[in-house]
């Protein structure tokens, strides 16, 4: 068995426990830390294929943002988590007779397809050798020339996830008294202080 | 012994069944769903990397990158929505997500 049969066989093993303690953990919490795991492990994956900047990228993104924003709403929002759990044999099987269908099925797909020869002997961009190029130039120059259109909507489509999420969660708060600097600025001498002549010895 | 392409398509389809199953089997909690359809999301982008190695394709890691950016931003606004939920409801409990009659 060579180094890179172990390796595969360990980041695959380790992905796919962590995948499966994600639906089964008892507390929330333990779950995005096994999909923290899960990620780091397709990470390691993702460099075996050789899709470096992909694995880096997987790592920045998913467990530095998505998998952060997970904990935080996981923590922040305060539900009874034993209740959450009643319930979990009722669906188990119907759910395990699914996915155990669905699983066959794909077994069946891995294990019978064909590909084309004229697909493998064609490729639309192909990869350059790793002395010419390293991955990530490879990717830059396609995504920036070819595919610049979907690089454009794919940051349009994170502008939108971005406003989107501000609006929803942005509260209104009524009674909190802020500052509103327009309205201070509009204020004259003669609004705020009115003068008057105090005679002596009788008060206003 | 080689890990070719099948080694890779097979965890991936074991990734994609367990997050189909988490789906079914999670009917209280919507937190483990979108978990669930993150690591759905995974198990497509280690198919489209496995295929981009073995065609000798850079396009499909173009897409794998497009999928994260939209899984970044489906998580993004699926979170928002369920802290506007438990806003209004004070539950995250998919029984309770019931209001459309669905």
């Amino acid at each position: 068995m060579t180094v890179t049969a172990a390796f595969f066989y360990l980041f695959a093993t380790i992905t796919i426990a962590s995948g499966f303690m994600v639906i089964a953990s008892r507390n929330p919490v333990q779950s995005v830390l096994f999909l923290i795991l899960a990620f780091v492990n397709a990470a390691g994956l993702f460099l075996m294929m050789g899709a470096e900047f992909l694995a880096m990228i997987l790592v920045i993104v998913y467990v530095g943002a998505v998998a952060v924003l997970f904990l935080f709403v996981v923590m922040m929002l305060d539900v009874d988590f034993a209740a959450l759990r009643q319930g979990f044999l009722q669906y188990l099987p119907i759910g395990g007779l699914i996915g155990l269908i669905l699983l066959i099925e794909l077994i069946f797909v891995v294990s019978a397809y064909v590909i084309d020869p004229g697909l493998v002997r064609s490729p639309a961009v192909p990869i350059p050798a790793a002395d010419v190029m390293t991955n990530t130039e490879a990717l830059g120059h396609v995504l920036y020339t070819r595919y610049f259109y979907f690089f454009q909507a794919a940051g349009l489509i994170l502008l939108v996830a971005m406003i989107g999420a501000i609006v929803l969660t942005l509260r209104e708060r009524v009674g909190v008294r802020r500052q509103d600097i327009s309205k201070q600025n509009a204020r004259t001498q003669e609004t705020a202080v009115e003068l008057r002549k105090v005679p002596s010895r009788q008060g206003i | 012994m080689v890990i070719g392409l099948g080694h890779y398509l097979t965890v991936a389809a074991v990734l994609f069944t367990l997050g189909v199953f988490g789906i079914f089997i999670n009917r209280k909690n919507v937190i483990v769903i979108l978990m669930s359809v993150e690591l759905i999301l995974l198990a497509v982008n280690i198919n489209m990397v496995a295929f981009s190695t073995h065609l000798g394709d850079i396009v499909g890691q173009v897409f794998a990158l497009l999928i994260l950016t939209v899984a970044a931003a489906e998580a993004a606004i699926g979170l928002a929505i369920l802290v506007v939920f438990f806003r209004n409801r004070g539950s995250i409990a998919v029984e309770d997500i019931n209001s459309m009659r669905g």
